[in-house]
């Protein structure tokens, strides 16, 4: 629990378009401990996104680097979960949650079979054949983690996932997802705008500065709670101490442009 | 005992449901009555002299003309001919079609060079290519499927190539985040998002091919349904052949 498996130093990231650039990232630093659940939050267009396009190799740093610490000294896999499911309508959901296995020639007998025991464990077992748009956004969005756990990462990074779901469903599969991250023993990053999901479901919060992004605050989450129900870390002493301190490093960032 | 649909449903519901049906029954009666009217007003207008049945024919001519072809059998090879030129060059024109929208989208670079010549060669008169054609190529059923295609290939080309790149592109980083190369984008994504831009792209280069093909044999030809028009429409006694070839024209694309 204690070895970090990411590492990032001096990150610098700018757009480029043909009316100017925009730096999104300015001399970002923090690190990520193996197992750990590690929320980002920061004032909304400040680079949250392009954050978790770098780690995931999608976009190139322009300076600075990102270190990975995986096992046996190997590049841990990354398993990067969208602001929506983007399950295919075309396919059904066993041909959706197996199509990293497909893309990377992975459908072995051994990996197929661990899928088959996520549907169940995640009671999406009698729901294999159904086309996406038959299911539940609460469904449909265990399904997309599914499908990207499929392919055993290391860690997670989650884009808002819950952004789309209403919030009655956002609060339960918040927690299922979070519940899931943590028994698959996953290292995750977590981007959001709910500081209650920050709070609720993390160990530990950054807080990002405008853009260009950089770390301005770190709170370390300790809460009691009873059980791991979504309610239960609402209703924990320390829940709102956080969620007001976290609130206020926010609210100073936005205030100052 | 099993009840029907019907006697399930309230008495409300199958006075709604008999309305229906009689509404649709009222409309297909009156679409036959229109045609039929249509009909006998021709042939009683060449009976009585009121139009000159030289020039404009009559249904019974039609009709005549149409059986005799029947009977001689003359008319199933032109129709037949027609038919094979117009398929030959769809399925061309489909698969060459999607060939180079695939190519223009995997790079970028190559639909920006070939941008404007396509919306060039699209705008094309391409029955003023036709006459080009037999000079280059001779006449014969080659030369006529090369016309059919010249007319589709170019629209198919730019409307598929617009149509792959609508593709969505949250679900084209989807495949990326799962380690997918620009291959898997267009396998997994690209190909089975845009296959309704490419149904309704295919049933526009039927109609387009038919259009070319008839072109091609106005100009080349000893066979087949365009040769019919051009042949009967300068020999003025061929009239009805020309009306009647101008209806199996039309209706031709609708049962391919």
């Amino acid at each position: 629990m204690t070895s970090d498996i990411l590492k990032i130093e001096n990150l610098f990231f700018a757009y480029h378009t043909l009316s100017g650039e925009t730096q999104a990232i300015a001399d970002l630093n923090f690190s990520v401990k193996k197992g750990e659940f590690l929320a980002i939050v920061g004032p909304s267009g400040c680079g949250k996104s392009t954050i978790l396009s770098l780690i995931a190799g999608l976009l190139e740093p322009e300076a600075g680097g990102i270190t990975f610490y995986g096992t046996d000294g190997k590049k841990p896999g990354i398993g990067y979960m969208l602001q929506r499911d983007q399950l295919f309508e075309w396919r059904n959901i066993w041909k959706n949650v197996t199509l990293g296995l497909e893309i990377q020639n992975k459908r072995t007998a051994p990996n197929l079979e661990r899928v088959k025991k996520m549907l169940d464990a995640y009671g999406l077992t009698d729901f294999v054949s159904k086309r996406p748009s038959e299911l539940s956004g609460g469904m449909r969005q265990r399904a997309a983690l599914i499908r990207t756990l499929a392919l055993e990462p290391e860690i997670l990074l989650l884009d808002e996932p819950f952004s789309a779901l209403d919030y009655q469903t956002r609060l339960t599969v918040s927690a299922d997802i979070g519940r899931i991250i943590k028994a698959e023993k996953k290292t995750a990053l977590l981007i959001t705008h709910d500081l209650s999901e920050a709070v609720s479901l993390s160990d530990r919060v950054l807080v990002l500065t405008n853009r260009p992004a950089h770390v301005k605050t770190e709170f370390s989450i300790h809460l009691t709670r009873t059980d791991d129900s979504p309610l239960s870390a609402r209703k924990a002493p320390e829940y709102s101490d956080y969620f007001n301190q976290i609130w206020e490093e926010l609210s100073d960032e936005e205030n100052s442009d | 005992m099993k009840k029907t649909a019907t006697e399930l449903c309230s008495l409300e519901q199958q006075d709604y449901i008999l309305a229906h049906r009689k509404h649709h029954r009222f409309i297909r009666r009156m679409r036959i009555a229109v045609l039929l009217l249509f009909l006998i007003l021709w042939e009683a207008c060449a009976n009585k002299q009121i139009i000159d049945s030289f020039f404009f024919s009559s249904p019974s001519r039609v009709a005549s003309c149409f059986l005799d072809m029947v009977r001689d059998k003359s008319l199933f090879a032109h129709i037949g001919i027609t038919l094979l030129e117009t398929v030959v060059s769809f399925l061309l024109v489909t698969a060459l079609s999607l060939l180079a929208a695939t190519l223009l989208w995997y790079s970028r670079k190559l639909s920006e060079i070939l941008e404007p010549y396509l919306v060039v060669l699209n705008s094309l008169p391409k029955s003023a290519l036709a006459p080009l054609l037999i000079v280059w190529l001779g006449t014969g059923v080659k030369t006529i499927i090369i016309a059919g295609i010249s007319v589709a290939i170019f629209g198919a080309v730019i409307s598929l190539h617009t149509g792959f790149l609508q593709a969505d592109p949250e679900k084209q980083m989807l495949i990326r985040t799962l380690g997918g190369k620009r291959k898997d984008v267009f396998c997994k994504v690209v190909l089975p998002a845009s296959v309704p831009v490419i149904l309704s792209n295919m049933k526009v280069n039927i109609g387009l091919a038919l259009v070319g093909v008839i072109i091609g044999e106005f100009l080349a030809a000893r066979q087949g349904l365009g040769y019919l028009i051009i042949y009967s429409s300068q020999v003025f006694q061929r009239l009805p052949l020309l009306i009647q070839t101008h209806i199996l024209s039309t209706y031709l694309p609708r049962y391919l």
